[in-house]
């Protein structure tokens, strides 16, 4: 299962990191350019690999003849004055391609980590992508492939993974395959719109969804409005969860809410105690 | 100048922040979060369509083509799969890179193009471009490319970042005269506020924070800009009048004056 939200900020980490300590389930946090979760899960790190996304190309300079050929096939714009940006470069390989006197090469790059740990609650798999690099999404599956090893060779039946905000690259990586998406939500206009481009994109993969209204008490007339958006798409509220600063607090402590405060522990418990239900639906549709 | 807004964490306040002081200032506001455009929910212009983002596609003639698998090969996105007598495309993997193409030794390859998503312009009391990706597409980076075409060289442009930092907030930063990080004193907004703030280092552009939601969470954000030495322009307090006005879509600092006021002092600061 994954939990997305398309606007960030609306709260997936701390459900995650809440879930954690109620399922003994394989975690994997996917937001690999601004990752969180391992702030509260605080991981003791058993393995680690680099992660080797996309190469980048190097103009040797004893070799060019500044013909200009890489520049104008380059669709990236990543080739100015014969030099390569490389925060730009695709590594698609084009320039070599066209290059009169094979000045070009591509060469590998580390563009991230992957780390396996053990934590409080258990298995925990995440990924760091180096500031300004490309190809998160690949990273994303680099990170799902590892907790899916993990969860096999332990025979855990469940996967946990806290998506990334937006639509794009990585956030479909992240969706892509699962068996339920959590989409949690904020009573704003920016959080509803964003909402429903992120269902779209679950329904486009044709993974099933179910809701959950963060802070729903912030502006209670949105909230009727998310809940009425669902009610006509058929999407499933499992519940509603009132801004408190608590929440706040707790992350500042490094601790999820089941661990901070017990009556909102308890809110986020029964939440879960439905996503297990829905899960369970799932499995038997599949069987 | 081009001031970009940025933040590394999601829902940290970016679009607030590009809001209101694009209004308090009469900048031109730009909407590079393509993947979730929000920032005309508090504009409430009237946009029009002024441009397709288009990517080159290829389109393989089977008349010409013999199978020999040379563009497969030579993908790096593994869009192109080969079979005995078909050639099929998987577009959302195809990046437009033109590479099969160049190596296709029968000419069998032309240029196609297909949408991926669309640039809209309007005007309400300031000018607001947005860029918006079609859903289901993956690369926001061509998308905000093409927005940034529409970047005007005189006067002042607000750049609304996406979160993360990854290739489309490169993309938007790029080219920008200042960075402005918008960050929450909690240890989430606080660890992706370094990251964004070695991003803007990286590509060398100056920065500075703006703090939101004030008094809520911790002082490390304050700690490390002072250690580091990097201005903190504005602290935003956590209120719920705030929070309140923003969830009905209003830019705060138009209902509350003496925070334009604010803004436009922040802009001077920088400017």
């Amino acid at each position: 299962m994954v939990v997305a939200s398309g606007k960030g900020g609306t709260g997936k980490t701390s459900m995650v990191s809440s879930f954690a300590a109620l399922t003994n389930a394989v975690f994997a946090d996917c937001d690999v350019d601004a990752p969180n979760l391992h702030l509260i899960l605080k991981p003791e790190i058993t393995e680690k690999m680099p992660y080797e996304g996309m190469e980048v190309a190097r103009i040797d300079e004893g070799k060019c003849i500044k013909c200009g050929e890489c520049e104008r096939a380059c669709r990236f714009n990543a080739i100015e004055n014969f030099k390569v940006i490389e925060e730009k470069c695709e590594g698609c390989g084009v320039c070599p391609l066209v290059c009169p006197v094979d000045a070009i090469t591509l060469h590998k790059r580390v563009n991230g980590i992957v780390y396996v740990a053990d934590t409080r609650f258990g298995d925990f798999v995440y990924g760091i992508l180096s500031p300004g690099e490309e190809a998160s999404g690949k990273l994303v599956t680099m990170v799902r492939k590892k907790a899916q090893e993990i969860a096999e060779k332990k025979g855990k039946d469940l996967i946990v993974i806290d998506a990334p905000a937006g639509i794009g690259c990585p956030v479909i990586s992240s969706i892509g395959g699962t068996d339920l998406a959590v989409i949690v939500a904020e009573p704003t206009m920016a959080a509803i719109h964003d909402m429903e481009r992120i269902l779209k994109v679950a329904e486009h993969f044709n993974v099933p969804t179910v809701v959950c209204i963060n802070k729903y008490d912030i502006n209670e007339e949105q909230s009727r409005k998310i809940e009425e958006y669902c009610r006509e798409k058929g999407i499933e509220i499992l519940g509603k969860i009132p801004f408190n600063k608590k929440f706040t607090e707790a992350m500042v402590e490094g601790k999820n809410i089941i661990e901070y405060d017990e009556e909102l522990g308890k809110i986020i418990r029964e939440i879960w105690n439905r996503v297990e239900k829905k899960l369970g639906e799932r499995q038997k549709e599949k069987t | 100048m081009i001031i970009t807004v940025a933040s590394g964490k999601g829902g940290t306040g970016k679009t607030t922040v590009a809001v209101n002081l694009a209004l308090a200032i009469e900048a031109t506001l730009y909407d590079c979060d393509v993947e979730e455009p929000n920032a005309n929910i508090f504009i409430k212009a009237d946009l029009q369509k002024v441009d397709d983002v288009k990517l080159m596609n290829p389109v393989f003639d089977l008349q010409k083509c013999t199978f020999c698998k040379k563009c497969a090969e030579f993908c790096k996105y593994n869009a192109i799969a080969v079979l005995s007598s078909d050639v099929i495309l998987f577009p959302e993997l195809c990046s437009g890179c033109g590479g099969c193409k160049i190596v296709c030794p029968y000419d069998a390859i032309s240029e196609g193009s297909r949408s991926i998503g669309e640039i809209y312009h309007g005007k309400n009391g300031i000018e607001i471009y947005q860029g918006v990706m079609n859903v289901g597409e993956a690369r926001a980076t061509p998308v905000v490319a093409k927005l940034k075409e529409y970047v005007k060289k005189d006067g002042i442009s607000v750049l609304d970042a996406p979160p993360g930092n990854g290739c489309p907030v490169i993309e938007t930063m790029h080219g920008s005269d200042f960075v402005i990080l918008v960050t929450e004193p909690t240890p989430f907004g606080f660890h992706d506020f370094k990251i964004a703030y070695e991003l803007a280092k990286k590509l060398d552009i100056p920065a500075g924070v703006v703090i939101n939601r004030y008094g809520v969470g911790d002082d490390s954000v304050e700690k490390y800009c002072r250690d580091e030495g990097v201005d903190v322009l504005m602290k935003i307090p956590y209120s719920r009048e705030i929070a309140e006005l923003y969830s009905k879509g209003i830019p705060f600092a138009s209902h509350i004056p003496e925070w334009r006021k604010k803004f436009q002092e922040l802009y001077e600061v920088i400017g």
